[in-house]
């Protein structure tokens, strides 16, 4: 009973200091609000980054063209095996009447040019086209492939892969790190504000301590000011996140980007933003309360 | 049993600086005692030992049978729940109402609201500020902050009551009213009183007994002293 009458106070008291220190309080809220605003800026840029290489990746294919002449059995053997490699994610069977056909109807040079073969020549090859589950890993699954029977032409564009392999791990790294280095900013940021606030407030933690407080209730009411503030800073930014991101995503979708460059599309808002939300809403608090608690265990000591 | 000793006591504080040496000193309870002395003296180092604002270097300090040195940080609350503490610049809470300043430590050790408000409208009335319960203390005198600071040291009726230089801020008339509200608790709810004063024509009028105190060391211990240079 008396730990609930202590937490019931501590709540009161902490929510009158939020209004008795209206400046004070400001302070904190203002800087929260900027520190986190530039952490969801960071995790989103961060997380886009992350799910357009995914989906450059997944686009990437390897095209092998078999043999002239191959049978279909052959062919049939030739796809047995491809299915057996672990790496190969799906696999797509084009036979040389099917290219003949599709390259007819894609252009009328192709057309033209078509028609002047003999009936039944056709000097096109049958392929497959393959897409595997681990970009990384491409290369080896080239040089398996280029080794098996009836397999003529194995082409990934080798040298683009290579480096866009090389360029997607350090984007990785690099938002990743700014990401960690962001909240260690705003954690760094926050809890000295609340430092400077709790400072001016030394000789009232100084009388609670003269007159037989315990130092887990001179914490509990700068705890949960802390808490207090740390969400209500968190309320601008997250407001921000859902509207900014949504306007972002619309926006970058009519002006044309998404058709512009048929691999790139934004993160859906849904997939992303409840998330988003949960880690301002977790940071702000979580820093308000151990900055707070923190600051005050400064002047704890005698 | 003494209810306060000091045991061998000295303080040196980090900066060499020797606050109390080899003090001994017993004091009973219900006694009311001055520690007087010239600035610098010691007789802050004296009473912070009493309240474990400072830890002695070397000997001891038993407050109500609790070795003051050896209370861990943490636990000083239980030592300082026992005492009442008056300050010369009487140490209220600035945002909160005399009622509030007085109520605070109860709501702090959790007592119910129940129990707190006869408690703390007793205390008011014992310093006679009963009708200034909703004011805020910039709103006071300086002598009425003194009564809200005594009214907050013995709210919890402790058996000691620490003074230093309770009229240190006062004009003499209102020096003289603090200190009789001080000796009336004294008398009344027998709680011992350690003052440290500079008021000569306090300790003259009392006729207490009088500890003096000379760079650091304890001059004189007087029963019924007086305030001689």
């Amino acid at each position: 009973m008396r730990f609930f009458r202590i937490i019931g106070r501590s709540i009161k008291a902490s929510l009158k200091s939020i209004f008795r220190n209206f400046s004070l309080s400001m302070a904190s809220i203002t800087c929260t609000i900027i520190t986190l605003i530039l952490v969801s800026i960071g995790i989103l840029l961060s997380y886009n980054v992350n799910h357009i290489t995914k989906e450059i990746e997944n686009e990437l294919t390897i095209v092998i063209l078999l043999e002239k002449n191959v049978t279909t059995e052959e062919i049939q053997a030739t796809e047995k095996s491809l299915k057996d490699i672990a790496n190969v994610d799906t696999i797509k069977y084009n036979s040389k009447e099917e290219i003949k056909n599709n390259l007819a109807k894609e252009s009328e040079t192709y057309a033209k040019i078509i028609e002047s073969w003999e009936e039944g020549e056709n000097p096109l090859q049958d392929s497959f086209v393959l897409t595997v589950k681990n970009v990384k890993e491409i290369n080896e699954t080239a040089t398996t492939i280029k080794n098996m029977d009836h397999v003529a032409v194995v082409k990934y564009g080798e040298s683009m892969v290579n480096e866009l392999i090389k360029i997607f791990d350090m984007v990785k790294n690099i938002t990743l790190v700014l990401v960690a280095a962001l909240i260690l900013v705003t954690a760094f940021l926050i809890s000295n504000t609340i430092k400077i606030t709790i400072f001016s407030r030394r000789n009232e933690i100084e009388i609670m301590r003269l007159v037989g407080t315990s130092n887990f209730v001179i914490k509990l009411p700068f705890l949960i000011e802390g808490f207090f503030i740390g969400i209500m800073g968190a309320i601008i930014p997250v407001l921000i996140t859902i509207f900014g991101y949504d306007y972002a995503y619309n926006h970058l979708s009519t002006v044309g980007l998404n058709n512009l460059l048929n691999v790139i599309s934004l993160v859906k808002p849904t997939e992303i933003v409840y998330y988003v939300i949960l880690i301002l809403f977790g940071i702000g608090a979580l820093v308000g309360m151990f900055g707070s608690v923190r600051a005050v265990k400064k002047h704890l000591t005698i | 049993m003494e209810f306060i000793e000091f045991k061998d006591c000295t303080k040196i504080y980090k900066n060499g600086v020797t606050g109390i040496a080899n003090a001994n000193l017993k004091i009973s309870k219900g006694e009311f005692v001055f520690i007087i002395g010239h600035t610098a003296s010691g007789k802050s180092t004296l009473i912070k030992l009493l309240y474990r604002e400072e830890k002695p270097t070397r000997g001891s300090v038993c407050v109500g049978g609790i070795d003051v040195g050896k209370l861990r940080n943490n636990k000083v609350y239980k030592l300082r729940r026992k005492l009442g503490i008056v300050f010369q610049d009487f140490k209220l809470l600035p945002k909160l109402t005399v009622y509030e300043n007085v109520a605070y430590p109860l709501e702090s050790y959790g007592y119910k609201s129940s129990e707190i408000r006869p408690l703390v409208l007793r205390a008011l009335e014992q310093v006679g500020l009963k009708d200034k319960t909703r004011s805020f203390p910039h709103q006071l005198s300086g002598g009425e902050q003194q009564r809200v600071c005594i009214a907050r040291a013995i709210v919890n009726k402790p058996k000691l009551l620490i003074c230093d230089e309770p009229t240190g801020n006062l004009d003499p008339e209102t020096s003289k009213e603090i200190i009789d509200v001080i000796n009336n608790i004294n008398q009344e709810l027998k709680t011992t009183v350690v003052m440290a004063t500079h008021d000569k024509e306090i300790v003259n009028r009392m006729k207490k007994r009088v500890i003096v105190i000379k760079d650091g060391l304890i001059d004189k211990d007087i029963q019924k002293g007086c305030y001689k240079e």
